[in-house]
């Protein structure tokens, strides 16, 4: 006799050839089961076919591990190790620096790749926005936690808004944006005069780097890498102005 | 012992493909994988190293799912800025109508046929390791399946013989 678990497993292709075989033999006699059956199975097929794409998607950037053990490792050692990263990467900064232009990519140390598309990324983008009348940012600072509740979970890291207010700015908001081959978020502040101010960041390869300074125009940046994150501050400043910002920036991460 | 992220990263796929049929929202159901991960790394320590990873990983995401879900329930329907569908990206995902179709109708189960549809259907999970993903009785898998198999064929009939417009996909 054939019972209802047997059809399930025969449905699902886990009966050995014997059982298999009975069951065949049943269905062959009971015409209406057989059609059921041959349905069930064939929503199955579909079911699995269908969301096969899904299954061959490249796995985005914010779900590899070593991004997301990035952020845990953050959150658990930057309040301690943040002074010292600090005063660190600085004195790097002084001796590597970023020479764009001038000097053959060769020449530039390696680690100068990630950082100077991460600040690529960070400038279309403030051109971009900078200039925008209407509607400069998507979430505005009245909604300022919800703005980075959903750009930390967007991005795979926590993500707060460091206060710039002791040099003059102030939050606006921020905006999601294509970055890499994922998710970038930028922050977007403005001074009394209404020089506006972005930081922006994204997921990116790499651990640490030191501070990337370039110029393009009139727009400053300054990026660098840390813990599997690329970020980016950029003004319409000069480098001595942004250094004392982006030294904030880089520290105000950490909570 | 081996490294969480080389055990990890190869599931991943799979683990996206399930959170995918269950929420049908491509952002939500990578923010339920990323939910996910984080849980496991978290407690990676704690899992049991002969248990099967999978079904481990399967269980913690179908619990942060059914434990949304009752949230939203108690909150009452709620849009978040993010969750608006994105124009154009389930069409070609999803191989045509009758995959649509598919869908819609799997939306109709109860969660608990859904899931074990698709965990035994498409994940390939044992029927026992499909059991403790659910916290049930094998017993109670298999007639779950049996059910749950039988009414999407008759919510899919249904809509066959009425018209495709009464397997509109569900508003979230």
């Amino acid at each position: 006799m054939i019972g209802e678990d047997e059809l399930q497993a025969f449905i699902d292709d886990r009966l050995d050839g014997e059982r298999r075989a009975a069951v065949e033999a049943h269905l062959a006699a009971h015409p209406e089961l057989r059609e059921r059956i041959a349905a069930e199975r064939r929503q199955r097929a579909l079911l699995r076919a269908g969301l096969q794409a899904k299954f061959d998607e490249p796995v985005p950037d914010r779900l590899r591990i070593a991004n997301l053990r990035a952020a845990r490792r953050g959150l658990r050692t930057r309040a301690w190790t943040n002074a010292a990263a600090a005063a660190a990467i600085f004195v790097v900064g002084a001796t590597a620096g970023w020479f764009a232009g001038g000097i053959a990519p060769q020449a530039l140390p390696t680690a100068a790749a990630p950082t100077a598309s991460v600040a690529d990324g960070a400038t279309a983008a403030y051109r971009t926005f900078v200039v925008e009348v209407a509607h400069p940012v998507e979430v505005g600072v009245q909604q300022e936690q919800h703005l980075l509740q959903w750009l930390s979970k967007r991005l795979g890291r926590k993500l707060a808004a460091p206060d710039l207010s002791r040099f003059g700015y102030r939050l606006m908001g921020g905006r999601l944006l294509p970055g890499g081959s994922g998710a970038a978020a930028q922050l977007m502040y403005d001074d009394a005069s209404g020089r506006r101010l972005t930081i922006y960041v994204r997921a990116a390869d790499g651990t640490e780097t030191a501070f990337r300074f370039r110029k393009e125009g009139d727009a400053s940046t300054f990026a660098w890498i840390d813990q599997g994150f690329g970020f980016a501050v950029t003004a319409m400043a000069s480098r001595e102005e942004l250094l004392p910002i982006a030294e904030a920036v880089y520290r105000g991460f950490g909570s | 012992m081996a490294d969480a992220g080389t055990l990890l990263e190869p599931l991943i796929p799979a683990l996206r493909r399930f959170a995918y049929a269950l929420v049908r929202d491509h952002d939500a159901a990578d923010d339920l994988v990323q939910d996910t991960l984080e849980r496991a790394l978290s407690r990676w320590t704690l899992r049991r190293p002969d248990g099967d990873l999978r079904a481990w990983l399967f269980a913690i995401l179908r619990n942060l799912h059914v434990s949304s879900l009752r949230q939203r329930q108690r909150r009452g329907p709620h849009i978040d800025l993010d969750e608006a569908p994105p124009p154009g990206i389930a069409a070609t995902q999803e191989s045509g109508l009758e995959m649509q179709d598919m869908l819609a109708a799997l939306d109709q189960l109860p969660e608990e046929q859904k899931s074990l549809l698709l965990l035994v259907g498409v994940e390939d999970l044992s029927y026992d390791d499909a059991a403790r993903v659910m916290g049930v009785p094998t017993g109670t898998v298999m007639s779950r399946l049996s059910r749950g198999r039988q009414r999407l064929r008759s919510i899919l009939e249904k809509g066959l013989e009425t018209g495709r417009t009464t397997l509109l996909r569900r508003v979230k």
